[in-house]
Order: C-alpha cells, then sequence, then structure tokens
C-alpha cells in the first residue's frame, strides 16, 4: 500500500502547521523584538519630551490606534471589495468590470498622502477622514484578487454545478466562492499589510496611530521617537501579515 | 411516437433549433429525435457538430431557440431548470468532481438538495460507491485529488446516478482516460445499465465507442443535421450518405464482424476421431473426405489435428499422433475474435468449442466471409 503513505506525506505538506511550535516561533520573535526595544528605550537616558512622547501608556495608546485604523479600514475594503469583485464576475456585469477596475486603479495610484490631504480639507481632519482615504487606496488588491480568483475556477466545475441542478447562488456559494478562496485570501492579507504601512499617514491629518511618533520624532529631531514609531509600525506590519498568512491556511477549503 | 413507444423515461426533441447570438449558421438546426426509454442512444459526430449543444439543451443547460423537448412524459421547456437538472444525471469530461468536497459530499449533492435525511444519503452514498466498484470505507472520505482518473470518473457516474434520475447525459465521460481504463469504464457502464436500464445519452466523437455502447447511434454532421439514426448494425451495413461512410472510415466489415457470434454462424463439421480409434479405418475415411481431421480426449476436447498422410503404415489405435491444434475459440466470442485467431495460427481452421470446453466445429476464413455476406444480404432485404 504505497498510495495512502504517499498521500499522507502530502497532507502533511500541505496541512496547516497552526498546531506545531515553528508557526507560534515567528509571533514570539516579533513580539520579543518589540519588548526588548520598548524595554532598551525605556532604560536610556531620555530628555523631557522623549520620555513624555515614550512614556509606555502613550505607546500602547498610539499603536492600538494604528490596530483600529488598519482593522476599520481592512473590513471596509472587504465589505466593499468582496461583494464588487463577485459582482463584476457574473455574466451580466463583464461589461461594467474595466470601468470598475480604472476607478479603483485611481485610488490605488494617486498618492496615499496627496489623497489624505485633500480629504481633509474637504471633510476636515479626523479618524474616519483618514479611513477613507486608505479604503480608496486599499480597494484595488482585495478587488482584482476576488476577480482573479473567481475567473479562475475550472468553468467545467461551475458547468458541472449547474448541470447537476444547483441554482445560481449555491453555485456561487458552494463552489465558485470556495474554490477562490485561497486567491481571495491572499488578497486579504496583502490589503492588511498594505493597510499597516499606510496607516502611519493618519497622523498628518490627526488621525492618530504610530504615525504620530515618527512625526514627533522627525519634528522635534529626537531619534529615539522616531526609530520606536518605524520599529513598531515594521514589527506589526510582520504580526499581522503572519496572522493573514494563519488564516488563509486555516480558512482555506481542503482538498486543494 | 406516441408515450406508449418512447416508454415513460423517454426523451422528445422536435424542430429543436439553437442558434447562438453573433454566428449565423444555427449550432442545431431545426433537430428531430427521439431516445427510447431504457437504451443508451450514442450522438456521434466530429467536433463542431454540435453534438455537445443538441445534449445540454435536453437540460437546458442550453436554451433552445424555438421547438419542443419532452422529458420522461414532461414538457422540459415549461418546468424550473434547476428542478428539471436534478432529475436528469448529469456526466462530463474528467468527471467534474469539486475538489473542496469529499467524494461521499460530490455524491449527496443532489439528494441534500432534494432534502433528503442525513442517514438516507449516507445510506444512498455507500449503496452508489459499491454500485460503481469502489469500496465505501476506503473511498468515501477521500478527495478527488486522491483519486485516479478512472476512479474520479466512477464517482462522477455515482454522483449522476445519486437520486435515481429516470434519464442520464454523458458528455465524452471516458474521453480523457487512457484506453485501458476507457475500455474497463465502458464495460462497466454496459453492466450497470443491464441493471438500471435508464434512458442514456452519450455523446462521443469515437466510432469506436459509440459501436461498443449504443443500442443506437445518431451520426451527426454540422448543425445537428442527423445522417443517421439507427442500430449499429443498421449503420455498419446500410450506410444512408457518403458522410456517414465517410465516419465510419471504410473498415465496417471489420467492425461488423463484432456484432456477429461464432455460435450463430454454421460451423464447419470435420472428421473428428477418438485416440482409441482404429489407425486405418480413420485413414480411410480422411483420405475419402480430403480434409484433416481432429482428435478429442477427456470430454470432447479438441487435441490435434490429423491428416491421412500421417497415419499411413500405422496399424491399431490413433494414439498421440497428429499435431497440436490451437488454443480453440468459444462459441460466444464473437466472429472478430475469430477471424484474429485464424490470422495467427498456421492452419487454415481453428476449432471451436462450446463454454464447457467441448468440441462444436471448426471456422474457417470462408466462414467468416459467408457471415459477413449473409448480414449483408440480411439487411439488404
Amino acid at each position: 500500500m504505497t498510495a495512502p503513505v504517499a498521500e499522507r506525506q502530502r497532507e502533511g505538506l500541505h496541512a496547516p502547521t497552526a498546531r506545531s511550535w515553528r508557526t507560534l516561533l515567528q509571533p514570539a520573535i516579533i513580539l520579543a523584538a518589540g519588548l526588548a526595544w520598548m524595554v532598551y528605550i525605556e532604560t536610556s537616558s531620555l530628555d523631557s519630551i522623549e520620555s513624555r512622547v515614550l512614556a509606555p501608556g502613550y505607546v500602547a495608546t498610539k499603536t492600538w490606534e494604528h490596530v483600529q485604523l488598519t482593522l476599520v479600514s481592512t473590513l471596509l475594503v472587504l465589505a466593499i471589495a468582496v461583494p464588487l469583485g463577485v459582482a463584476l464576475s457574473r455574466r451580466w456585469a463583464r461589461r461594467a468590470a474595466p470601468v470598475v477596475l480604472a476607478f479603483a486603479n485611481i485610488g490605488q495610484s494617486a498618492p496615499a498622502i496627496g489623497v489624505v490631504v485633500l480629504l481633509a480639507v474637504l471633510w476636515g481632519v479626523g479618524f474616519w477622514t483618514a479611513i477613507v482615504a486608505l479604503v480608496a487606496y486599499g480597494v484595488l488588491p482585495a478587488l482584482r484578487n476576488t476577480m482573479v480568483g473567481l475567473r479562475q475556477v475550472d468553468p467545467s466545475l461551475t458547468d458541472a454545478a449547474r448541470g447537476i441542478g444547483m441554482p445560481p447562488v449555491t453555485v456561487l456559494r458552494r463552489v465558485e466562492l470556495p474554490l477562490a478562496a485561497p486567491v481571495i485570501l491572499a488578497g486579504i492579507r496583502t490589503t492588511l499589510v498594505l493597510m499597516v504601512g499606510t496607516a502611519s499617514i493618519a497622523s498628518f491629518i490627526n488621525g492618530g496611530g504610530l504615525g504620530d511618533l515618527v512625526t514627533t520624532g522627525v519634528t522635534t529631531q529626537r531619534t529615539p521617537v522616531l526609530l520606536t514609531g518605524c520599529v513598531l509600525i515594521a514589527l506589526l506590519a510582520l504580526l499581522i501579515d503572519w496572522l493573514g498568512g494563519v488564516a488563509a491556511r486555516l480558512l482555506a477549503p481542503k482538498g486543494l | 411516437m406516441t408515450d406508449a413507444e418512447t416508454g415513460s423515461s423517454g426523451i422528445e426533441m422536435i424542430n429543436v433549433t439553437k442558434r447562438f447570438p453573433g454566428l449565423s449558421a444555427p449550432a442545431v438546426d431545426d433537430v428531430t429525435l427521439t431516445f427510447p426509454g431504457g437504451e443508451i442512444v450514442v450522438l456521434l459526430g466530429p467536433s463542431g457538430s454540435g453534438k455537445t449543444t443538441t445534449m445540454r439543451l435536453i437540460n437546458r443547460l442550453e436554451e433552445p431557440t424555438s421547438g419542443k423537448i419532452v422529458v420522461a412524459g414532461r414538457d422540459a421547456l415549461s418546468l424550473d431548470p434547476t428542478e428539471l437538472r436534478r432529475h436528469i444525471g448529469y456526466v462530463i469530461q474528467d468527471a467534474g468532481l469539486f475538489p473542496h468536497m469529499t467524494v461521499a459530499a460530490n455524491i449527496g449533492l443532489v439528494p441534500k438538495m432534494l432534502k433528503w435525511d442525513k442517514q438516507r444519503i449516507s445510506d444512498r452514498v455507500d449503496e452508489l460507491l459499491d454500485l460503481v466498484d469502489l469500496p465505501p470505507a476506503t473511498f468515501r472520505d477521500r478527495y478527488p485529488r486522491a483519486l485516479s482518473g478512472g476512479q474520479r470518473q466512477r464517482v462522477g457516474v455515482a454522483r449522476a446516478l445519486a437520486a435515481d434520475p429516470p434519464v442520464l447525459l454523458m458528455d465524452e465521460p471516458f474521453g480523457a482516460l487512457d484506453p485501458l481504463t476507457r475500455e474497463h469504464l465502458q464495460d462497466s457502464l454496459l453492466a450497470l445499465q443491464e441493471r438500471l436500464r435508464k434512458t442514456i445519452v452519450f455523446v462521443t466523437h469515437d466510432i469506436d465507442e459509440a459501436l461498443k455502447i449504443g443500442d443506437r447511434i445518431a451520426v451527426l454532421d454540422k448543425g445537428s443535421r442527423i445522417a443517421q439514426y439507427g442500430t449499429p448494425q443498421e449503420i455498419l451495413l446500410n450506410p444512408a450518405d457518403d458522410y456517414v461512410e465517410q465516419f465510419l472510415g471504410g473498415t465496417s466489415a471489420m467492425r461488423l464482424l463484432t456484432f456477429g457470434r461464432v455460435a450463430d454462424v454454421p460451423l464447419e463439421q470435420v472428421v473428428s476421431a477418438r485416440p482409441g480409434d482404429d489407425a486405418a479405418e480413420l485413414r480411410a475415411t480422411l483420405r475419402e473426405d480430403g480434409r484433416c481431421g481432429v482428435v478429442l480426449e477427456d470430454g470432447d476436447r479438441p487435441r490435434r489435428w490429423i491428416t491421412a498422410d500421417e497415419l499411413t503404415g500405422v496399424t491399431g489405435p490413433v494414439g498421440e499422433r497428429g499435431s497440436p491444434t490451437a488454443p480453440p475459440i468459444r462459441a460466444h466470442d464473437t466472429l472478430q475474435r475469430a477471424l484474429e485467431a485464424l490470422i495467427q495460427v498456421d492452419r487454415d481452421r481453428v476449432p471451436v468449442v462450446s463454454a464447457s470446453g467441448a468440441y462444436r466445429g471448426t471456422v474457417t476464413l470462408a466462414t467468416v466471409q459467408a457471415a459477413v455476406r449473409g448480414m449483408r444480404d440480411e439487411a439488404d432485404a
């Protein structure tokens, strides 16, 4: 019986490794690095401006704001991009796809910093204006991945699904979306990482987040503050990318 | 045709036309075709002849532009298409199994949509896996990726049969398989059909597959023009036109031989003897007959050919003299098998035995020729 053995080995290669210690090694290293950096900063000699801005409570607040910016904008991006991607991949909407993609392209190619300032002029400063700018910036990758994911589903499978009597909604739910899931999930992961980085610009329009540390560091010429902002943003991006990877593996349907 | 003639599970297409937008020539042009209940009808034609489109009109994966389609006594065009499809099995090339569902989930899809309860679905899945020769314990929880092409297609057939539909549509189901597996699955399908008696519409471009599988064959030309509709023998014996003849490829006599059984043709009888018979007596009989004789041993089994020359000067019993015969062919073998045997031996005849191995007579090339002539005469009459 060689087949089951080969099968088991193959399963082993693809199985979600969430349970193994290796998966948890990466986030542990990221958290340890963040903690080490904070301990190093807090124990080094700081002047009054630095110690005020780098107080653990303040940094924690800014980090939490950053996480909020990232998650809220990502959720909104998904709420817009996934249904839109599904709609645009329907046969009756094929003609509209290039137009919508062109708009999404504009959103992505316009410099985020310009958009955020422009929106602030129009709607005033704050958290939600930053969110709108982030969403405009992040829709394209998620939208494109949803469309590509659905488009690469083998047409003979959707044909078979219709042929055995699935109504169109069921074909979408039981066949097309599960088969497109790996690509869609990859798009979500990309969006998350994109949002972590871009959320830094929220500080320009008083939207909060770790960008505040960076701008404060630059304007007051305090390198430790600037570096702390940069290091934490980078570590947060790595951590969220890891989370996205784990989610993608756990949520992707088995058997693919 | 009336309902009584087609049987309650038959399909009728009446003046059906399908035009695709943007194409001037219709893909299916005014086709009228009756698929009798419980039979396998093969739609045979080259690619582009519209055979697949014709089939897809039946379960309305393509909507006909005009015409009428009756499936199992009901007007297909007045039914809800998804409801209609749940009562028509559908098998495609490469099986079309959903890779993210186990074998059991794939097979249980239609019963689930028909709201069967869990236990009944599970029982049905096991029953169907047994039916297609895949042990349920091994296969029900596997994903399609872990199956061979032939196994996948068996699951595909099981899925199509799940809700016990009266009608089965098969679109080149064995087209992507290797010749050995294909042959094997064709045999399985025929064995299955023996028991189930479904109305099967089978699309293929492979003439040998069509002749083997079909109770009837519709040979299609461009625009689904039905060049000929008849039993395999009728089509081989009397090709309706040049197109059909061309499609058969000029080897129809060879193919015809697969439809004749050795048991159905008059066998040539030669002198038979036993090892204990008197040699001189046998020599005289053989001399008079002019052909060779056959020596039978234990239970009438043909063992050796014997000629008068080999018995010259021998007194007493025949004994072990003579030259061994080729392995005999059986009465239920096809004439094609008989011809194959004749070509391979160095004699001009091969012994024929019954199922129990007892000698029945011999076949020669002349026997085969006479059989083909007989079939043609019968068709012309």
